[in-house]
């Protein structure tokens, strides 16, 4: 639109009465915008439509932000309300306490663990993941046959929720008859402790969540692909520039973008990882392992809260974690405009 | 790039899908055999014939149903709203004229990138002080309407809806309301389907906050495949079986309107 809407003139009177949102219609008090000389010779119909135009717009935003009140922005500051006091699940607030809360979880030793197995889960599939689908992608923009086929079918691990996802792979990475260490072993590799080994377990968890991303992931890199201008492509092969070449050359540096949009996206999303660490964990407690060689930071809060009833150590690991989730996104910040400086140096 | 693919690009592509659909087959395959088959030298390759004998197993076990009925009601109930109330604000930012418009759009885009999770315990405190703790409905209320839903709408709105055609209503004498249900929301329905499916699937996979403040005996599906694997982990054939079950309705959803999954995605729908 490119000028306001006007005021109402005097034959557009025609609008239906059961049309309007009834919470502006109730109000008859006079709009103080159209004090003019007008105003005395305005129907309280006009003056109704007036309002309508005026209100309706930030009604018909309200819910989203009144729900994001409630739902979003109060939890957070009152999470920092919480961390400060002894707050158990079923007695609720207690003392304040200060930084003790903040003290406890920083002198817990799984608080380290977890710290660390989260990045490092983190980084196990979210660096494999990006190479992958970019390179998947690369195959899909091409003139393939059947391309709607193919794109639906490297997305279909994207509708099994992490749940199911963390079953089913617990169950192939099973320690004495999963079988990868049946495979293994047909190949003459001694059978890995999926489970028990710290590491080991960690990609196994990084497994399954790019196994459910990497179509997703995929198939964003492809939109971003598909936009690049064919020309650029035409002209490198002119000037003798190989299939691979323009791959790394053109198509790499023109997604840029996008790939920064994919990185800091799956940063917020993989460092909360809650439910693939869980289930794969066939120990009754579900904390991460019996020494937590696979907790995550997530699963420490929810082991705060819901099993030790801390709701106050809880609130303090949530605001840590916070804390992690912003800094990692600001390296991620700073690292990709530092790429894009060199890129377009080149 | 634009050329014809060769063998090599068939050939990866074949690949990678055989490695996204194993997985699957997997779960299929051992939840249709008995539990004793995970001991056997060799796996098998074909389905068993026990498929229905361990889908009663797990239907004895855990409240499977009510999980079903209850995930069927959060994830539709949401769905819904998330698509009314985006319509609704994604309308008013691409096409109505009001103050702070555009900074009030760029706040919502900003609150995608807020980790909401985290505000778990004041969340779960509230709902406690509602008494909604063990209802489905403090799985819905909380995420009736989202930032990225509203994002969307706008985006697809802004083009999709002539301008004139909104002052043609106007002139006609239209309330706002009446523009935005006989202009708008015809005009929306592509992007709302879309948007349906997305939300429908997130919700119906979402773990955290309803293993917080869902009881054992009042679950959604997520939670009732977390009972059936704490407890009956080396019950394979029980648990893949569940673990099938609970993945056909996505899948199922998934085969009739994975063209609209494809060109959401592909048109920015964005994760969170």
């Amino acid at each position: 639109m490119t000028h306001r809407t006007q005021a109402p003139s005097g034959d557009d009177l025609a609008s239906s009465p059961l049309a309007g949102p009834p919470p502006v219609r109730v109000e008859p008090s006079p709009p103080p915008a159209s004090r003019h000389h007008r105003r005395g010779r305005l129907t309280r119909r006009q003056r109704l439509s007036a309002w309508d135009v005026k209100l309706s717009p930030y009604l018909y935003i309200s819910p989203f932000f009144v729900l994001f009140a409630v739902v979003g922005l109060f939890p957070l500051a009152y999470t920092a309300y919480v961390s400060v006091f002894d707050w158990s699940l079923l007695g609720g607030k207690g003392d304040f306490v200060g930084l003790q809360n903040f003290e406890d979880v920083l002198g817990n030793p799984y608080f380290l663990k977890s710290l660390v197995n989260t990045i490092s889960i983190f980084l196990l599939s979210s660096i494999p993941q990006v190479v992958i689908a970019v390179s998947l992608a690369g195959l899909l923009d091409t003139h393939l046959r059947g391309r709607t086929l193919w794109r639906m079918s490297i997305l279909l691990p994207f509708v099994v929720s992490p749940v199911v996802v963390a079953i089913i792979f617990g169950n192939l990475f099973g320690d004495t008859y999963g079988l990868i260490n049946q495979a293994l072993g047909y190949v003459g590799i001694e059978p890995i402790q999926w489970h028990t080994n710290r590491f080991a377990s960690h990609l196994a968890i990084a497994s399954m969540v790019n196994w459910r991303w990497t179509g997703y992931n995929a198939l964003i890199f492809l939109a971003a692909m598909q936009a690049v201008p064919r020309d650029l492509y035409e002209s490198a092969s002119l000037d003798g520039a190989g299939r691979v070449r323009q791959f790394l050359n053109i198509t790499i540096p023109m997604i840029r973008p996008t790939m920064i949009f994919v990185i800091i996206t799956s940063t917020i999303g993989g460092l909360q990882i809650f439910a693939e660490p869980r289930l794969f964990d066939t120990t009754l407690a579900q904390n991460g392992g019996s020494d937590r060689q696979f907790g995550t930071l997530t699963m420490l809060i929810y082991d705060f809260g819901w099993h030790l009833r801390d709701l106050g150590r809880a609130s303090a690991t949530a605001w840590l974690l916070f804390l992690l989730i912003v800094v990692i996104a600001l390296v991620n910040f700073l690292v990709s405009r530092r790429l894009n400086a060199l890129g377009g140096r080149r | 790039m634009n050329r014809r693919p060769g063998f090599l690009v068939y050939g990866l592509l074949i690949a990678f899908v055989l490695g996204s659909a194993a997985p699957l087959y997997w779960s299929f395959l051992i939840g249709s055999h008995t539990k004793d088959v995970m001991a056997q030298q060799v796996p098998p390759l074909l389905p068993g014939g026990h498929f229905l004998e361990n889908a009663g197993r797990v239907f004895e076990t855990v409240p499977f149903w009510k999980a079903m009925g209850n995930s069927l009601l959060v994830s539709g109930v949401t769905a819904t709203s998330v698509v009314f109330f985006s319509t609704l604000a994604g309308f008013a930012f691409a096409k109505l004229r009001f103050r702070g418009s555009g900074a009030l759009l760029v706040f919502v885009v900003a609150t995608m990138a807020v980790p909401t999770q985290l505000g778990v315990v004041p969340l779960f405190i509230l709902m406690a002080k509602l008494g909604w703790t063990g209802s489905v409905w403090a799985v819905i209320i909380p995420w009736v309407v989202t930032a990225f839903g509203v994002f969307f709408m706008r985006q697809y709105l802004v083009d999709a809806v002539p301008d004139e055609l909104i002052e043609a209503a106007r002139v006609d004498g239209c309330s706002q309301f009446r523009i935005f249900w006989n202009v708008a929301v015809p005009a929306a329905r592509p992007a709302a389907a879309i948007l349906w499916l997305f939300t429908f699937m997130q919700v119906w996979t979402d773990f955290f906050w309803p293993l917080i403040v869902l009881p054992g005996d009042n679950p959604t599906v997520q939670i009732a495949l977390n009972q059936l694997q704490s407890g009956y982990y080396t019950d394979y054939s029980l648990v893949l079986a569940g673990a099938s079950l609970a993945t056909l309705p996505l899948l199922i959803l998934f085969i009739a309107t994975g063209k609209q999954f494809v060109s959401g995605i592909m048109q920015g729908a964005v994760k969170g």
